[in-house]
């Protein structure tokens, strides 16, 4: 676990470099750590997939992947790719403030 | 009369059936079995067929050697279940009323969910080995096969036992190996996870194997599509990587007439309480095994723990008690690593793969998160225990259904 200080918060992170606490995010830190990863600005679309991202890994307790994201948030993969190039699940779980999205081992 | 019907009679629903059966008076409950398929396969075997470790008289028998007296199996292909009315609808016109429901249709590939996949290549350069047609083709195609490139890609996440890509890939290098060829294979396996291993303490233990296996992993890649009349796969992102022999583990999806019945996610999988399986909507429809939308494996060995704890709830919710019993997401999987060693691995919704001994704590004989000959004599011994114990509802010695946390390390890891 270690923290930094972002948007004026001090957030935690965990072993995997994602947040570790859900609740520490807002609006602010999610800007910041997409900057962080290159992802500059978040646009209308950009906030779209983080809205639903949050919403589901508050239902389910997963952040959600690929096909949940295109299908349930009706963003075709491609755009998806083009809003959070390189690995879009991984991406946006960083910047909604989820865990990375693992496998079981 | 009560009726309950369970919906495929595979591990899940085999299991539901025997435990429930002495349990139910049989002048009170009629429990019937739908399934399209008369033969019952040992899908875990599915992994060895390719290597000729197993053969495929190994790992089919006829389901109804599994099912107990007083069980009713019915052959047919549900085409939808009307929640509503309490109502299960086969293809062939048969109508069944139930007062409680049991899915257990599993999860199956599908390869025609990838653009490019079942074209001509499809058995030729392009396989998988998810399926008994696909094992034994691949057994056939590996036989001549001069070398070259082998490409393992996993298409979608989740699918059913998330370990078996591994496996292959160690027991290709085994076999290539073994048969004096290594030096003419390139391995490469490609994953939309971030990784092979993805969990911080499973990837300290075992990241090295692949390593020194000479393995490739490409992570965080998501296949679009497949060209067969260029070889190369090609993801999202534009990567490309070129094979020229395929080894897919296709998109998995439950059966569609959970879609249809309005009762699933998007892949098909079954909504329900992740530790009473109970339908958020339906009072009187459970989903268990690979059918259910779970945030754990989909394993054999979990549909076995679920089993056991669904049983006894289930008796409480008929007599309109409140359930009990809580399942914990266990799940206990042996990763077969090639050259007669194994790995084990035990975790659950909340405790990651950890190091130790199982499943007597500091005895074993397995030990967790370690490549032993012991561990690989535990996945050979599955299949008996699976044919003779897990199947019929019986116990497996010494292993509970909640998993247990004496036997193992914790390790704390940081960055
Ligand atoms: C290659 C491979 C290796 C594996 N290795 C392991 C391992 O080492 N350890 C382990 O624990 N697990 C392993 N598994 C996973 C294990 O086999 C499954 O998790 C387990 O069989 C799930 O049981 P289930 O009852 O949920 O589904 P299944 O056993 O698949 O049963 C589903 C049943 O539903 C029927 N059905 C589906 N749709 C319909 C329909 N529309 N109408 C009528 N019938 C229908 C099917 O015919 C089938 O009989 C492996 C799987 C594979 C493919």
């Amino acid at each position: 676990m270690t923290t930094k200080e972002i948007a004026g918060k001090t957030i935690h992170f965990d072993d995997s470099g994602f947040m570790a606490d859900a609740k520490e995010w807002n609006n602010e830190v999610a800007v910041e750590l997409a900057a962080e990863i290159g992802i500059n600005p978040l646009t209308e679309m950009h906030w779209q997939v983080i809205e639903f991202c949050r919403q589901d890994f508050l239902a389910n307790g997963d952040a959600p992947n690929v096909r949940r994201i295109t299908k349930q948030a009706g963003i075709p993969t491609k755009q998806l790719y083009k809003l959070f190039p390189k690995g879009p699940a991984k991406k946006a779980a960083y910047v909604s403030g989820l865990k990375k999205p693992t496998g079981c081992i | 009369m009560k009726n309950l019907i369970i919906l495929g009679a595979g591990t899940a629903g085999t299991m539901v059936a025997n435990k429930l059966r002495p349990k139910l008076n049989t002048s009170e409950w009629n429990i019937l079995l739908v399934d399209e398929d008369e033969t019952h396969y040992y899908q875990p075997g599915f992994l060895f067929i390719p290597f000729e470790i197993y053969q495929p008289n190994d790992v089919i028998k006829p389901k109804r050697r599994f099912l107990p007296d007083g069980v009713e199996l019915i052959i047919g292909k549900i085409d939808r279940v009307e929640a509503a009315e309490n109502q299960v609808k086969l293809f062939d016109g048969r109508q069944l009323n139930y007062d409680y429901l049991v899915i257990a249709t599993g999860t199956h590939p599908r390869p025609e969910e990838t653009p490019g996949l079942e074209g001509e290549a499809w058995g030729d350069t392009v396989h998988d080995f998810y399926t008994f047609e696909g094992a034994v083709a691949l057994a056939d195609k590996l036989k001549n096969w001069p070398g070259g490139r082998m490409v393992v890609t996993i298409m979608e996440f989740p699918f059913k036992c998330p370990v078996a890509p591994l496996e292959f890939i160690f027991l290709a290098d085994s076999y290539f190996t073994q048969k004096g060829m290594r030096d003419q294979v390139e391995l490469t396996l490609a994953t939309p996870l971030p990784g092979a291993f993805t969990k911080p303490v499973a990837e300290k233990h075992l990241s090295q194997m692949l390593a020194d296996r000479d393995i490739k992993v490409v992570p965080d890649f998501y296949t679009e599509m497949v060209d067969t009349d260029t070889n190369v796969v090609m993801s999202y992102d534009e990567e490309e990587i070129p094979y020229d022999l395929l080894v897919t583990i296709p998109v998995n999806m439950g059966a569609d007439f959970v879609d249809r019945s309005g009762l699933g996610d998007e892949l098909n999988h079954v909504k329900v309480d992740k530790e009473t399986f109970l339908s958020p909507h339906y009072n009187n429809i459970f989903a268990l095994g690979d059918a259910a939308a779970l945030p754990t494996s989909k394993a054999g060995s979990v549909a076995h723990f679920a089993v056991d704890i669904f049983t006894e709830n289930f008796l409480e919710h008929i007599a309109g008690r409140p359930m009990t019993h809580r399942f914990d997401g266990h799940a206990n999987c042996f990763i077969e690593s090639g050259y007669g060693k194994g790995i084990l691995i035990d975790f659950n919704y909340d405790v990651e793969p950890l190091p130790g001994k199982f499943p007597l704590p500091g005895i074993g004989p397995f030990e967790l998160l370690t490549e032993t000959r012991m561990n690989h004599w535990g996945k050979m011994a599955f299949r008996w225990i699976y044919w003779n114990l897990l199947l019929k509802g019986r116990p497996i010695p010494m292993v509970p259904a909640e998993m247990k946390m004496a036997g193992k390390e914790l390790e704390l890891i940081s960055t």
